[in-house]
């Protein structure tokens, strides 16, 4: 602490001049906040503001700041100082700004403000600042596993922006599922007829470029390390294994065909006429530029019935609940194999819903309508082995059968994402060996994580995604799901995301060897920091972290990898014996700031209510309630934190057995639909705050004094009002008996 | 039943009805049939015509008064998204039908209509004293005198306001060479005649 020099500069613009007192603040900041220069100024964000600053940083070696000004979220580029630890006391949006311009609040708005620079001041002295640990190097190597239109965009993309790129494809070619395509749906204007499926010109593409290798008949064996220093066993066709390093990966591991064998309704295997969407490529492909023949028999095919939606959109046991998203296009397109080589085909597609995506989508399928492809609302029930199909037309509300020559079923796609690591981890706890023969599928990465060999599954057995803010990233940083293993598309789709992924994985390394953080604290150079000797080898943080960053060492105590850390400090909060910090989010800053805080004794009926507030959705909420004047509870003390994960039991019942009379926790929706960036975090919140009940009460307080809530960035009306009923509670129950 | 869902009268319906090469662009969405205003009077709205079109239901479609009940409001050309000019391929159907003698019989816009185009045909202007009597005995002798009785006020207050000149009912006013007009439209029918023999 000797060589530090704290400063604490207090802004009176926007208005925080006249509501506040300022000159008492910088008293506070002076003698309880300990600041060794305060300094106010009228219009601290202009360029003369930021000079001051920069000047005290670069002439009196200041290297703590606390700007007691506006939130955190504002003016960002003003006050941005490399090197230099900083607080952002926020007196704009959160107190002035929530509190009526009137004399009478005029006591508790200065109080709120006067706790706030108490507050800044105590975070500050705790802080270091963040150095990065320094684990590994640049790697600009990324591994692609899977070697169809996905893993192959992939390549060409990092290629191209000058990275190098090892392709390890299972099968003896690359190409996937599209290089078994006669055509594929067309990709640019007009977008009426097949177009080219353009896989021998990504395959010239991949072997003019000398920095992409390419791995035929091959898997990964092992993969182990972190962002920046992946390191892969691949097992070659040769039968040996080559080890490498890599920076990134992307699975690109793609999707099987649904088995239409399960599908006996439509009598799949019973008659060489009934073939699913593959099935109809492989007759088109052999047919070449002569009329698609009757697999049976090699008769003339007049009438082909394509059935949509076979064993997809289903809720029948054993089939898929969702849509494929390229089947219709693709039985359009099929269609047309008939139809443009003989208009008198009849060719009728039966559909419940036609869903064509992508820009492609509603001219092609107007195409097919101008081509004469019959397209007939209905379902189908069954399709006999001679061919008759029965189905239930829903605009004319009648039941039909009619005669084909040749069924088409539109299958879906099942995606290829290794082993359901979850699965394997609860089938664990309850059955024990008995389970392992359940486990079926081979894995796909062979990861070396303590949490399983693949990555975590997020439904239908599609690879990890966050599904609602950042698509790509996987709760394992550094490895990112593209193509149709992440979710069903067709090949236009699949490119897209492909790329989209290779600048991901560059990103990803790039950050790594910089030692930042990836989404969604990207930049962050702080990383856990444990104090071994404390460690008591519980295991909770490296079961609780969500992105499996934590391995244990070979004396089982826990072994953080940094990079594949994304700083939410979920095992900050896990640890019971309180040993796992960051160097500028700690337990320490985080209790001296409640500490901090002044509170009054009972008499003054003037109660501190604790708000921990995630930064990424309440925090920014409750500066838009700021924004739009929306007045709240003037006892309120707001603390922003980087995930409600990240809060520690401990801290809670410090804060209540310290005098606060209520305690909100702010996180963001859980469960199925989570919002929350970490995943699991405000999940994690709510099920240690459910833990300390007990606790409470034993203290003789009350449990509603505590309360996790979720909440969602829109939440601006809500949230106040949340306080406000906190504050009412408060009234109803009384004040903590804590005060001393 | 094998003939259902084939496209032998979607090709005849493409061939001789107005407009008909749109039928196989709708999309069965109903904005047609949620937009019409005579909706519930109907046996079919446009989106089940033409399904039934695409499911090879001639008879059913020829022989049905759908078509014929369209007030040309234009609500659904003005809404559909596929941008099918409905109330055009609704009166193709219904001529065409009625050509092919499939019209129900005693339907009144059929009736009615025929009697507009005789009466316009004759003097190359619509006589309405003419069509209006016309109308009243649509359904017979005693019919026509009960419903001119009926009406017999509203015929009075015209007469009065010189909305209506009886003298009409002489032979009334036309245009000047009436059987100018008659030989264009003969020679028009002639050309039809002949486009859709060749089909």
């Amino acid at each position: 602490m000797s060589d530090t020099k704290s400063a604490c500069y207090i802004c009176k613009g926007c208005g925080i001049g006249e509501r506040l007192d300022a000159g008492q603040l910088s008293n506070i900041a002076t003698r309880e906040g300990r600041m060794q220069i305060v300094k106010e100024h009228d219009f601290l964000c202009n360029a003369e503001g930021v000079k001051m600053i920069r000047d005290d940083i670069d002439n009196e070696n200041v290297n703590k700041v606390c700007i007691a000004a506006c939130s955190r979220r504002a003016k960002t580029e003003a006050f941005n100082f490399e090197g230099v630890m900083m607080n952002r006391t926020n007196l704009r949006e959160g107190v002035i700004w929530i509190r009526p311009d009137d004399e009478e609040s005029r006591e508790t708005t200065q109080e709120m403000a006067e706790d706030y620079i108490r507050m800044g001041c105590a975070d500050l002295k705790y802080m270091n600042l963040e150095s990065g640990s320094g684990q590994q190097l640049r790697n600009d190597h990324i591994l692609i596993v899977g070697g169809g239109v996905a893993g192959m965009t992939s390549a060409i993309e990092a290629a191209q922006a000058g990275y190098k790129a090892t392709i390890i494809e299972k099968s003896g070619e690359l190409g996937g599922w599209a290089g078994k395509l006669k055509s594929r749906t067309p990709s640019v204007a007009p977008y009426a007829d097949p177009a080219d499926t353009e896989i021998e010109a990504m395959k010239a593409a991949i072997d003019a470029f000398a920095d992409v290798t390419v791995h035929l008949n091959a898997t990964v064996a092992k993969t182990s390390g972190a962002p920046g220093r992946f390191s892969a066993d691949i097992a070659t066709e040769s039968g040996s294994i080559v080890t490498e390093n890599f920076g990134a990966i992307i699975q690109a591991t793609g999707f099987n065909a649904y088995d239409a064998n399960n599908l006996e309704q439509f009598s799949y295997g019973k008659s060489a006429d009934i073939v699913d969407q593959a099935g109809l490529e492989a007759l088109a492909l052999a047919a070449g530029d002569g009329a698609i023949k009757r697999p049976s028999n090699g008769a003339e095919v007049k009438r082909v019935v394509f059935v949509q939606c076979a064993g997809q959109r289903s809720d029948k046991d054993g089939e898929l609940s969702y849509c494929s998203g390229h089947c219709c296009s693709t039985s359009i397109k099929q269609a047309m194999y008939f139809k443009d080589q003989n208009p008198d085909i009849d060719t009728q597609i039966i559909y419940t819903d036609l869903r064509t995506p992508g820009s492609a989508g509603e001219d092609f399928y107007r195409s097919g309508q101008r081509k004469g492809v019959t397209f007939t609302k209905g379902v189908v029930s069954e399709v006999t082995a001679d061919l008759k199909v029965k189905l239930k037309d829903l605009i004319l509300d009648e039941e039909i059968e009619e005669q084909a020559d040749l069924v088409v079923l539109a299958t879906g796609q099942v995606p290829n994402a290794g082993i359901n690591i979850d699965a394997v981890v609860s089938d664990e706890d309850n059955a024990g060996e008995e389970a392992d023969n359940k486990i079926a599928g081979i894995s796909v990465l062979n990861l070396d994580y303590r949490q399983g060999p693949d990555m975590p599954q997020l439904r239908d057995g599609y690879a990890d995604s966050h599904f609602i803010c950042f698509p790509y990233e996987t709760r394992r940083t550094g490895i990112y799901a593209t193509g149709t293993v992440r979710r069903p598309m067709d090949i236009q789709q699949a490119k897209d995301d492909a790329a989209g992924a290779a600048l991901k994985a560059i990103q990803a390394l790039e950050n790594a060897a910089l030692g930042r953080a990836a989404h969604p604290r990207s930049g962050d150079l702080s990383f856990p920091q444990f104090r071994k000797e404390g460690c008591t080898q519980c295991k909770r943080c490296t079961v609780e972290c969500p992105f499996g960053a934590i391995n244990e060492d070979e004396d089982r105590y826990p072994e953080f990898n940094e990079s594949r850390c994304r700083r939410c400090g979920t095992c900050m909060g896990a640890c019971p014996v309180r040993v796992i910090s960051f160097e500028n989010y700690s337990l320490n800053t985080l209790g001296e700031q409640i500490k901090a805080c002044d509170i009054p004794d009972e008499f003054e009926e003037k109660p501190r209510i604790l708000v921990l507030a995630c930064e990424n959705d309440a925090y920014p909420a409750l500066d838009q309630a700021g924004m739009n004047k929306i007045t709240y509870n003037p006892f309120v003390r707001v603390i922003p934190v980087r995930c409600l994960g990240s809060i520690n039991s401990s801290l809670v019942i410090d804060a209540v057995t310290s005098g606060y009379d209520g305690v909100m926790l702010m996180g963001c929706p859980k469960g199925d639909n989570y919002q929350c960036h970490f995943v699991r975090g405000s999940e994690m919140a709510h099920e240690r705050m459910s833990k300390i009940e007990d606790t409470l009460k034993g203290q003789g307080l009350e449990p509603e004094r505590v309360q996790p809530h979720e909440v969602s960035i829109a939440d601006i009306q809500r949230i106040p009002q949340l306080f406000n009923e906190m504050g009412e509670l408060i009234g109803e129950i009384g004040m903590s008996p804590f005060k001393f | 039943m094998s003939e259902q869902y084939t496209n032998n009268f979607l090709k005849e319906v493409e061939q001789n009805v107005e407009e008909g090469d749109w039928v196989k662009m709708c999309m069965q969405c109903g904005v047609c049939a949620g937009s019409c205003p005579l909706g519930p009077h109907w046996a079919h709205p446009p989106q089940e015509i033409f399904m039934m079109i695409r499911a090879n239901k001639r008879e059913e479609v020829l022989t049905s008064d759908s078509m014929w009940m369209c007030t040309s409001c234009y609500n659904c050309i003005a809404r559909c998204p596929r941008e099918l000019p409905i109330t055009h391929i609704m009166h193709g159907l219904a001529r065409y039908a009625k050509v092919q003698g499939l019209a129900p019989q005693n339907q009144p816009t059929a009736k009615f209509g025929q009697l507009f185009w005789d009466n316009l045909m004759k003097k190359g202007r619509v006589n309405e004293l003419k069509l209006g009597v016309a109308l009243y005995f649509m359904n017979g002798f005693v019919e026509g005198i009960k419903t001119a009785l009926a009406k017999s006020g509203l015929g009075m207050a015209m007469f009065k306001t010189k909305r209506m000149d009886p003298m009409e009912i002489l032979g009334g006013h036309g245009i000047k060479d009436p059987g100018s007009l008659q030989k264009i439209i003969k020679k028009a029918q002639e050309l039809e005649a002949a486009r859709t023999q060749s089909n």
